[in-house]
């Protein structure tokens, strides 16, 4: 019985929050006033704006997936084989641009590339900024994701490739690149399922002129209130990220062939010809300028204001002296922090819920909550608002309700929460509790001194992690956020969306702190991990 | 002491344990000698208690285990990969056991130091699991499972995965701790000189079952059959017809009467497989035995010599640095009775 009602509770979510909102969107594309009406998709056929912002996604999704994976992989390398000083610093340090809020790295692009920009070019409205923001944002994907695997993959055939006659470039060819192929395609997959679903640097950074399919849903609904069309959209995109999910999957299955995989310190070295010396160092150097010299940038100019550097813009923030917003900018912190721990609290709690009936019931329950926990990341953030939006006004009117916005997020967050806690719940189930229970602790105490202590690990991860996404969840909120009560990144994108130096500048500053407590809440992630548990 | 009687464990149609019996007397090793897959690790589980049997009956003392949990056994287990707590130091995994049974402060302190002590693992008290060798993790394991004094230890392939200089030497250092700590234990192993020096006892296991019993120097003189001396090592096993204390083969007779027999085999003519060490082959300087050097491999001191006596027998044989054919030479030898064993 307690064993179902834990299953019941993270399966009413996901119906509710989930399924019922998707099934409403679905409704909505093809029924209008109680008759099957097919005009949104003939629309999205027939209207070349909506064409071109199809084909958008596609183009940029794929230019920026190519450039990423090669701009990324030497670092994966020199992170995979090398040991050098500061290492786990550089590499807690990498992740920080995959984790900070689009918005937050369109206002470093914005401070770089902007009209008095950085570098002193406008490159806002160009595809190009569009690229480099996607590449600055999913480095750390690459390195991670294949350099995860690299790490662990035993030197030792590479040499024996090598005895056997072959060449670096031949090794790294027929040996070390197929070996690879899993993660560097579950690298791709990732990296084009987020650049395909891009929306807050797509619409800061591209401006009017480019627009993927996810910014016309957003634009359709709220400028347009275009529901059925949006909807169709939505639904469009939802096929295509899909068949990127099912791609992704198959090699998830793949990778988990037995590849003879070493602890990664046994696979590391320090560099030692002077070839390898510049190798490492100079990939270290692009790295950290090339993440490091935006987010600078940023703080930079967060404090340079019209006369001179100095905290006007981090003092502005506490006033309405602007005009721009509703409430003082201040107020959205205070906003966005509630949210994010209501958030964390809501996904933490169902997310362990779902992992643990994951982890331990192999029928049904189980099954299904594993498909269905995964499916929020197949679904882009505008989807999830758009869908709260159309469904959630009955049985009860929850769309004016203050706790809209920390349940869309959970949603967003649940995913991870599950994909941290569920190896860690793996992992302790058999040999971790028959060690103790032989040493002679009673099943209560091995589940309070071995699974509580691994879970409550994996669990802090979850909620940094949690929060992290709260804070700056941009797509869902822009739907449903009320004008009178923003987040921190609505009211940086309305910040940045008005003209002048000052309103660009509290946005600079509003980002920074958002920088910062992002950062923050990913450091305890860093600290607290356990193994390498969570990583994508 | 600690009896086991007619365990069976079944995995589908595969019986990991089929049957099987074993008793370790108090203070004393018993060593359950047997290749891969042959039920060992699951032998272990069950005497822990992880795993129930369809049959047989685990008793301490002669009271039966069979309604006792695994933690109230008071056994300890050294699993194969260890299965250190993760999130824990190496003290911590050290005094798990020890506050099980409710050691606290000082006592505790002392105790985890004792028994990192033993395993000369001092100082390492703060270190975290991951950032172990693999030596280091065995001696962890193993401070582990000693740490709160069980009444019976059991041990599963504890030096598996280590190198052979190191196990050599964990073997000497695992001898001197169990005479030391008069401790009774069961150590599980593929090896035959981990388990014939280590073990008072040793028990050969094939598929679930016993093959054959005995103190190490009995089991080795005399293997119970031919699959036993075949897992033993043994190459020299040959037919032949005995008859009047003398052995007819294909190639050659000799004499048998000292011979030993297989356990429980009774001496009778006709028929018969004969395992011949390598130490009964003699080289003399005329034999009727004769046979043709197929190859010579330096073995350190002595030579590892294979000869053809017939179409289809080559033998092995051991021979000193100052005599030694090369290949194609003949070689004549003699075959002493004392090494003989006939199944």
């Amino acid at each position: 019985m307690g064993a179902y009602a834990l299953a019941a509770i993270p399966l009413a979510y996901f119906v509710y929050l989930f399924l019922y909102p998707l099934a409403s969107i679905l409704w909505v594309s093809l029924v209008l006033e109680g008759r099957l009406d097919l005009r949104p998709f003939a629309e999205i056929v027939t209207r070349s704006s909506l064409r071109a912002a199809i084909w958008f996604s596609f183009w940029q999704a794929t230019v920026s997936t190519l450039i990423t994976m090669v701009v990324g992989l030497p670092a994966a390398y020199v992170f995979a084989r090398y040991r050098f000083p500061g290492k786990g610093l550089m590499r807690a340090m990498v992740t920080i641009p995959f984790v900070l809020p689009a918005v937050v790295v369109s206002s470093a692009f914005v401070a770089l590339l902007g009209p008095s920009g950085f570098l002193g070019l406008d490159l806002r409205h160009t595809v190009w900024a569009v690229l480099i923001a996607h590449v600055f944002y999913n480095y750390a994907v690459v390195v991670r994701t294949v350099g995860g695997l690299w790490a662990h993959l035993d030197p030792r055939i590479e040499d024996a490739a090598r005895m056997l006659g072959a060449g670096r470039l031949r090794t790294f060819r027929e040996v070390t690149f197929p070996l690879l192929r899993p993660a560097l395609a579950a690298a791709a997959s990732i990296v084009f399922l987020f650049t395909f679903t891009s929306f807050g640097v797509i619409l800061i950074l591209g401006g009017l002129r480019y627009a993927t399919i996810e910014v016309e849903i957003y634009r359709q609904a709220t400028s347009f209130l275009h529901l059925g069309l949006a909807a169709a959209l939505a639904v469009v995109q939802l096929v295509g990220l899909t068949v990127i999910l099912f791609v992704y999957n198959r090699y998830q299955e793949r990778r988990s062939v037995e590849l003879g995989l070493r602890a990664a310190v046994e696979t590391e070295r320090k560099p030692r010809t002077r070839g390898e010396h510049a190798f490492v160092w100079g990939t270290l150097g692009f790295t950290g300028v090339f993440l490091g010299v935006p987010l600078l940038v940023l703080v930079e100019r967060s404090f340079r204001t019209t006369s001179g550097y100095g905290l006007g813009y981090y003092r502005a923030l506490a006033s309405t002296a602007g005009g721009s917003l509703f409430v003082p900018p201040v107020e959205a912190l205070r906003n966005s922090l509630g949210f994010a721990v209501v958030a964390t609290v809501v996904a933490v709690a169902v997310g362990l819920m779902s992992a643990s009936v994951i982890a331990y019931r192999r029928d049904w329950s189980g099954r299904t909550l594993d498909l269905l926990i995964m499916l929020p990341l197949a679904t882009s953030a505008v989807t999830i608002g758009l869908g709260f939006i159309v469904a959630l006004d009955r049985p009860v009117d929850l769309r004016t309700s203050p706790w809209l916005i920390p349940l869309a997020h959970s949603l967003v967050a649940v995913p991870f929460v599950v994909r941290t806690a569920l190896p860690v719940l793996r992992s302790v189930k058999g040999r971790l509790r028959e060690a103790a229970a032989v040493l002679g602790a009673p099943p209560a105490r091995v589940w309070r001194e071995i699974d509580l202590p691994i879970v409550a690990r994996s669990a802090l991860v979850g909620a940094g992690f949690a929060f992290a996404i709260s804070l700056g969840e941009f797509g869902a909120t822009a739907f449903i956020a009320r004008p009178d009560r923003p987040t921190v990144p609505i009211a940086i994108f309305r910040l940045l969306s008005r003209p002048g130096a000052v309103n660009s500048g509290q946005a600079m500053a509003l980002s920074t702190v958002l920088m910062v407590v992002t950062a923050l809440s990913i450091g305890l992630i860093e600290r607290f991990r356990v193994g390498e548990a969570g990583e994508f | 002491m600690l009896e086991a009687r007619g365990l069976t464990v079944r995995y589908g149609a595969v019986a990991a344990l089929d049957g099987f019996g074993l008793t370790v007397p108090d203070a004393r090793v018993v060593s359950v000698l047997g290749p891969s897959g042959c039920g060992k690790s699951t032998l272990l589980r069950v005497i822990a208690g992880l795993e129930p049997v369809e049959a047989g009956d685990v008793l301490w003392d002669g009271g039966s285990l069979s309604h006792v949990p695994p933690h109230r056994r008071g056994f300890g287990l050294m699993f194969q990969d260890y299965s250190l707590f993760p999130h824990l130091t190496v003290a911590d995994n050290v005094a798990f056991g020890l506050r099980m049974a409710h050691l606290k402060g000082e006592r505790l302190r002392v105790g985890v130091a004792e028994a990192l002590d033993r395993v000369g693992l001092r100082g390492y008290e703060r270190r975290s699991i991951g950032n172990l060798s693999g030596g280091e993790q065995q001696r962890v394991a193993l401070a582990r499972a000693l740490a709160p004094a069980p009444r019976l230890l059991m041990l599963d392939e504890p030096l598996g995965a280590l190198d052979r200089t190191l196990r050599e030497r964990l073997v000497g250092e695992l001898s001197g701790l169990f005479s030391e700590l008069g401790l009774t234990a069961v150590y599980v192993t593929h090896d035959q000189e981990e388990a014939f020096s280590l073990a008072d006892r040793v028990v050969i296991m094939r598929a679930g079952r016993v093959a054959q019993e005995g103190v190490p120097e009995e089991v080795w003189a005399r293997p119970a059959d031919e699959w036993v001396a075949r897992f033993l090592g043994f190459a020299n096993i040959v037919d032949a017809v005995v008859t009047d204390g003398y052995a007819q083969t294909a190639w050659g007779r000799f004499p048998v009467e000292a011979a030993a027999e297989a356990p429980g085999r009774a001496r009778r003519d006709g028929p018969a497989r004969l395992l011949l060490r390598t130490e009964a082959l003699v080289p003399t300087a005329d034999g009727a035995l004769q046979g043709l050097v197929v190859s010579r491999v330096f073995r350190g001191g002595r030579y590892r010599v294979e000869i053809q006596v017939s179409p289809d027998v080559v033998l092995q044989m051991e021979l000193g640095a100052e005599v030694t054919p090369g290949a194609g030479e003949r070689v004549a030898f003699a075959v002493d009775p004392a090494g003989v064993v006939v199944f």
